[in-house]
């Protein structure tokens, strides 16, 4: 298998305050990584700085093309879609708009309404609020509607942060199978940050620890599901 | 009775240029959350442009058309090289950037065009209409604000190019990580402010004459009519710069001497605020603390 994403020696710093120091992981194409770690070991952070969110230097590959010196904009423009911590969504733009906007970075603009469609029948709860305004949906339908957004890129990477946060066990166990179903059906591959480490290691075939900025381990999922440390710390038994 | 209607309706016409101009306000405020002080310079010297044109011998629609481009190419340009490198510093940098461009578009008038007052022609006829109801100008400057008012909305309501425009305004990252060109949408906005500022100047220019002054009172009323309205709300900025202007007639021709007009209306103005501080239709903005 051949890497779709390849970081290496990814430093990261918010003013003069260097928060990642020198980290190295990959996706690759058609897999799912997830990234754990404790609050402000820098997920977050590195999936900012992927993304050139947040000032970085370092060797970011994706598809063999670097893009550690690339905007924001032309990363997205390249098929990586990202949910930001705290969903990002535009809040007084309506559901459909949302999608639309989703889809306005790619090339062939004009299928983004099968897409649209296609959304629709992934997520049944958007389909009824098409007009509804994004920020009065609820919690859970906002997060089906980040993803949605994310989607309508046509992204060859779909990066998630934190796609559980505040919801209940239902629902996240919805969102995660129909992000299976998008990885087989699509061959999108995912980047994803999980508090829900359980659930993370279930879903990944790659997983990566980070602690205060750097990687301290890394390999197949399963191997750290067998991990002592990792059992203890973020497994909890 | 026919003195109301008249009153009301030239009202409604000089309402439709404070309503051009509160809503090039509005349009940078969501942008930029701070309010472009050379708004009205900016369409003082867009006004002077169509009057080149014009003298050039330009047939006036041909010079309008042309003046409105122009402007828009002046506000996306004015973006790119003043405001740009000043997005991320505070509030007050901004405050003084544009005063600051206020004051330069001023002396830079005066310089080319000197100080004295010159006509400016009006496309419309001037003679009264349906009985005296409403001055051909008057009907005129309505339908064009009108008609330009509903491109506008089309624009933004149903074009691609309108959605990444209002997304880029509401939440720059996430449209970013949609592959928007936020800083190319943020310099449209500019353009577009502009050139409704420039109808803006056009139409209120037979009337007021041209000097360089001519737009600091027009300012004052936009100001007025956006926060009436609320400075969130696009809508509700054009409505209420057709209230200023409405207000404003009818004080100065049934209350009191026209020299207070002025306050009187700020005053009305301040009241609205006092009671509902987000303007008749703006959000509530919602602060975190
Ligand atoms: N905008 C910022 N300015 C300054 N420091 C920041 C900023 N954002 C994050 N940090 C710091 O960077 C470090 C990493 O933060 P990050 O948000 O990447 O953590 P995280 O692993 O995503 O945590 P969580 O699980 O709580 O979301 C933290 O120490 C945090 O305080
Ligand atoms: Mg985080």
């Amino acid at each position: 298998m051949t890497a779709l994403l390849e970081v290496s020696d990814l430093r990261a710093s918010y003013g003069p305050a260097e928060v990642l120091h020198g980290i190295g992981f990959a996706v690759e194409e058609g897999g799912i990584t997830a990234l754990l770690g404790a609050n402000g070991a820098g997920k977050t952070t590195t999936l900012r700085a992927v993304c050139g969110m947040v000032s970085r230097k370092g060797d970011v590959r994706f598809a063999g093309e670097r893009i550690d010196g690339k905007a924001t904009e032309a990363i997205a423009r390249l098929g990586v879609a990202h949910v930001p911590e705290g969903r990002g969504t535009f809040v007084r733009l309506s559901v459909e708009e949302n999608l639309r906007i989703g889809a306005y970075g790619r090339r062939d603009r004009g299928a983004a309404n099968d897409d649209m469609e296609r959304m629709y029948q992934h997520f049944p709860k958007l389909a009824g609020r098409r007009k509804q305004q994004a920020g009065t949906l609820s919690g859970g339908e906002q997060q089906m509607l980040a993803i949605a957004r994310a989607l309508m890129l046509k992204p060859r990477l779909l990066v998630l942060d934190e796609p559980s946060f505040g919801l209940g066990p239902m629902i996240v166990a919805s969102i995660f199978k129909i992000m299976e179903t998008v990885r087989r059906e699509q061959r999108v591959s995912i980047l994803l940050v999980e508090q829900n480490a359980a659930l993370a290691l279930e879903l990944a075939d790659h997983a990566y620890l980070i602690e205060t900025g750097s990687m301290v381990m890394g390999g197949p999922a399963r191997a750290l599901k067998e991990n002592e440390q990792v059992r203890r710390s973020y497994l909890g038994y | 009775m026919t003195q109301l209607t008249q009153q009301i309706l030239s009202g409604v016409a000089t309402g439709a240029v404070y309503a051009s101009l509160a809503l090039a306000l509005v349009m940078i405020y969501q942008a930029t959350e701070s309010v472009n002080f050379a708004q009205g310079e900016m369409a003082m010297f867009s006004t002077y442009i169509a009057w080149t044109l014009v003298q050039a011998g330009l047939p006036f629609w041909a010079a309008f058309l042309l003046t409105v481009l122009i402007s828009f190419i002046g506000g996306v340009l004015i973006e790119r090289v003043i405001v740009r490198p000043v997005h991320d510093a505070p509030v007050l940098t901004h405050v003084i950037v544009f005063i600051g461009l206020l004051v330069i578009l001023n002396a830079v008038a005066g310089w080319i065009y000197t100080y004295t007052v010159k006509e400016f022609p009006s496309p419309f006829p001037s003679k009264p209409l349906f009985g005296g109801a409403i001055t051909g100008h008057d009907l005129g400057v309505i339908c064009v604000t009108l008609a330009m008012l509903m491109l506008l909305f089309a624009f933004f309501r149903f074009t691609p190019l309108g959605l990444a425009m209002r997304a880029a305004a509401q939440n720059p990252e996430s449209a970013k990580l949609a592959g928007i060109r936020v800083g190319w949408m943020l310099a449209m906005g500019w353009g577009l402010a502009a050139a409704v500022g420039a109808v803006a100047g056009v139409m209120v220019a037979p009337v007021l004459f041209l000097d360089p002054n001519m737009m600091s009172g027009v300012l004052l009323y936009a100001f007025a009519g956006a926060l009436l309205g609320g400075i969130s709300s696009p809508g509700g900025a054009v409505l209420g710069g057709l209230i200023v202007g409405v207000l404003e007639n009818l004080v100065g021709t049934y209350l009191i001497a026209s020299e207070l007009k002025l306050s009187t209306a700020l005053a009305f103005i301040i009241l609205v605020l006092v009671i509902k501080p987000s303007g008749l239709f703006g959000r509530v903005a919602i602060k975190r603390v």
